[in-house]
Formats: C-alpha cells, sequence, structure tokens
C-alpha cells in the first residue's frame, strides 16, 4: 500500500545555509523533502517550497537582493500566484520581501549587532502554511540568528499589515506577553513573521527547522513543520 | 560611447538608520558632540556602454530601481551621468 506524504520542496542558493536542516525537519515530521537547486526552473512537482535561511549570494548587495533574481524564483512567484504554499525562512523571509511577495523589508538589527538566541513568539492567526494547526495565542519557542531582521515597512502598508491581520507571528515572553525587551532587533510591532493576503505565502525570521528534535532542544518549530505538511497535503489532495 | 554614473541609495528619512546611530554614537567621544542627523548610505559607480548620454541614463535609472537599491526601504539619486573619454577608459 502506498502512502501518500506531501512533497516540501527546499530552494538551495549559493550560501544557503539552513537548507539541510529543513530537508531535515521536513523528514523529521513525516514528509518527504526534495531539494531544488536555484539555477533550475523547475519545482519537480512539490506541493510546497520552503526557502531556507543562509547568506544567499553573500547578500553582498542587500540580503536576499540576488536570490530574488535566480532563475528558480520565476517558478517560485508562479507556483505562488497558483495558491501554492511558499514559506521563507530567515534569509527565505529576506527574500520573498525583496521579491515582492511579501510586504516591508527586513534592516540592519536595531541594536547592530547579530543575535543568536532563544527566543518566543505569539501566534497572531491560524490562516498561513506554518500556522494552519495553531490557533491565535498559543506561544512557540524558536531559536533566532540574524544580523538584519528588523522588519520595517512604509506607514502605508503598515496599516495594511495590521488591519488585515498578516501578522502571524510576534515576539514575546514566554507568558505571550509583547514588550521591547523581547524583541531581538527592534522589528516593528514585534513582528517576527507575516504572509500574504493570499495566505499562501508566509515568512518569518525565526528558525523553525532548529526545534524540530527533542535530542538538539526545543521543539516549537514542530507544530509549524506540521502546519506546513498538513497544508501542503491538503493541496496535494484537492489537486 | 562609455558613460561612468555615481548613484547614491540611502535609507528613507522616516526609517531608523542603525549604522548612522552608531557613527553619530562615536563622534562626541573623538571631540565631534556638535554633530546630528549622521545617514550612512551606499554609494555605487559604474561604466555603461551606450549609444547616447540619454540612454546611458535611462539604463542607470532602470538598474536602481531594480536591483541597486530597494525602492520599499529605500531611495535613490542619480548623482552623475558622463562620458568618459577615450584615454580614460581602461
Amino acid at each position: 500500500m502506498s502512502q501518500r506524504r506531501p512533497r516540501i520542496g527546499v530552494v538551495t542558493f549559493p550560501g544557503s545555509l539552513d537548507d539541510r536542516d529543513a530537508l531535515r525537519a521536513v523528514a523529521f515530521m513525516g514528509g518527504k523533502g526534495v531539494a531544488l537547486w536555484h539555477g533550475e526552473r523547475d519545482l519537480r512537482g512539490v506541493d510546497a517550497v520552503i526557502l531556507p535561511g543562509g547568506f544567499s549570494y553573500g547578500d553582498y548587495l542587500r540580503c536576499g537582493a540576488i536570490a530574488r533574481f535566480a532563475p528558480v524564483m520565476d517558478e517560485v512567484r508562479a507556483f505562488a500566484g497558483a495558491g501554492g504554499p511558499v514559506v521563507g525562512i530567515c534569509n527565505g523571509f529576506q527574500i520573498l520581501c525583496e521579491a515582492g511577495l511579501l510586504p516591508g523589508a527586513l534592516i540592519r538589527n536595531r541594536q547592530l549587532r547579530f543575535v543568536c538566541r532563544w527566543v518566543h513568539v505569539r501566534v497572531e492567526t491560524s490562516l498561513s502554511p506554518l500556522s494552519a494547526g495553531l490557533v491565535a495565542g498559543d506561544v512557540l519557542r524558536v531559536p533566532v540568528k540574524h544580523g538584519e531582521g528588523q522588519f520595517v515597512a512604509s506607514a502605508g502598508d503598515l496599516d495594511l499589515i495590521e488591519r488585515d491581520g498578516l501578522v502571524v507571528f510576534r515576539y514575546c515572553a514566554q507568558d505571550g506577553g509583547v514588550g521591547e525587551a523581547d524583541v531581538p532587533n527592534g522589528a516593528t510591532n514585534a513582528i517576527a513573521g507575516l504572509r500574504n493576503e493570499l495566505g499562501n505565502v508566509v515568512g518569518l525570521m525565526p528558525h523553525p527547522e532548529h526545534a524540530v528534535d527533542p535530542d538538539v532542544g526545543a521543539t516549537g518549530g514542530q507544530s509549524m513543520f506540521a502546519s506546513l505538511l498538513f497544508t501542503a497535503l491538503a493541496r496535494a489532495s484537492a489537486a | 560611447m562609455r558613460f561612468r554614473a555615481q548613484v547614491l541609495v540611502q535609507l528613507k528619512p522616516d526609517l531608523l538608520d542603525p549604522q548612522g546611530k552608531a557613527v553619530e554614537g562615536s563622534l562626541p567621544a573623538m571631540g565631534w558632540s556638535n554633530v546630528s542627523d549622521v545617514r550612512v548610505g551606499r554609494y555605487v559607480q559604474l561604466d555603461v556602454e551606450a549609444g547616447d548620454r540619454d540612454a546611458a541614463l535611462e539604463q542607470v535609472h532602470a538598474m536602481s530601481e531594480r536591483l541597486l537599491s530597494n525602492p520599499v526601504i529605500e531611495t535613490y539619486r542619480v548623482l552623475d551621468v558622463g562620458e568618459l573619454a577615450a584615454r580614460e577608459s581602461p
């Protein structure tokens, strides 16, 4: 008897670091990871796409600025336009913003220093591929590691983001309260992750792929990956 | 013809500039306590082969909008586009 497992593509750009961890997290949670290459215009029929963390093309100009023009991104853009689930983690989030698939941008951390630590994030909506199995108010423990993670947006975009409920995750304290001390990078409105209007594209600075295996720490990423696998499987079944 | 273009990219004025703040914070310790509003930008110089200056300028604007700057957070200014004499070309 064959078992249909959701196939999650993970794109490797030159300078990607967390592609292997993302593939491993997909497998750990019961999905099938599919390695994708930045130079190929082919998503290999996957049910969802992850743009992983790292420093694509060295991030030499701006984070994500060059990766945005990689051949595979034409396919990712078309896939997202057709409602396919797309997740950007850290550098992947930066790429999605540079590509205009998500509003706003990520700039240098307010304190200027690279930050590498565990944080808590509060779920703000179930309406994203990473939170479909979660409820607003849930608090997850996940790590961050970035130098350019301060989310900013124009006043107009920010109004729209908040009005339409596009914020998916906010940095918070363990009890879910949001205070400035809990925001590791000075992000506007403590925004750690957000989705597009359609609800199929989501980006976040924290790294759920580093937090699925209890042998190596907290498991706040499990429910995010479970949500992604569920979303991908539902889409595959509907196709 | 070969033209040399100079483009200045800066964070939008309403965005906090962490690099500028860091520089600003260091200056008083060096004796310059009368400095404020430090903004750090990016200067890009490039040479373009084009039929005339208008064509070069148009291309520089296109490149600035698509790659050199991110219009969401940055503004750019073309400081100069000037023809290079043949002897200046390497």
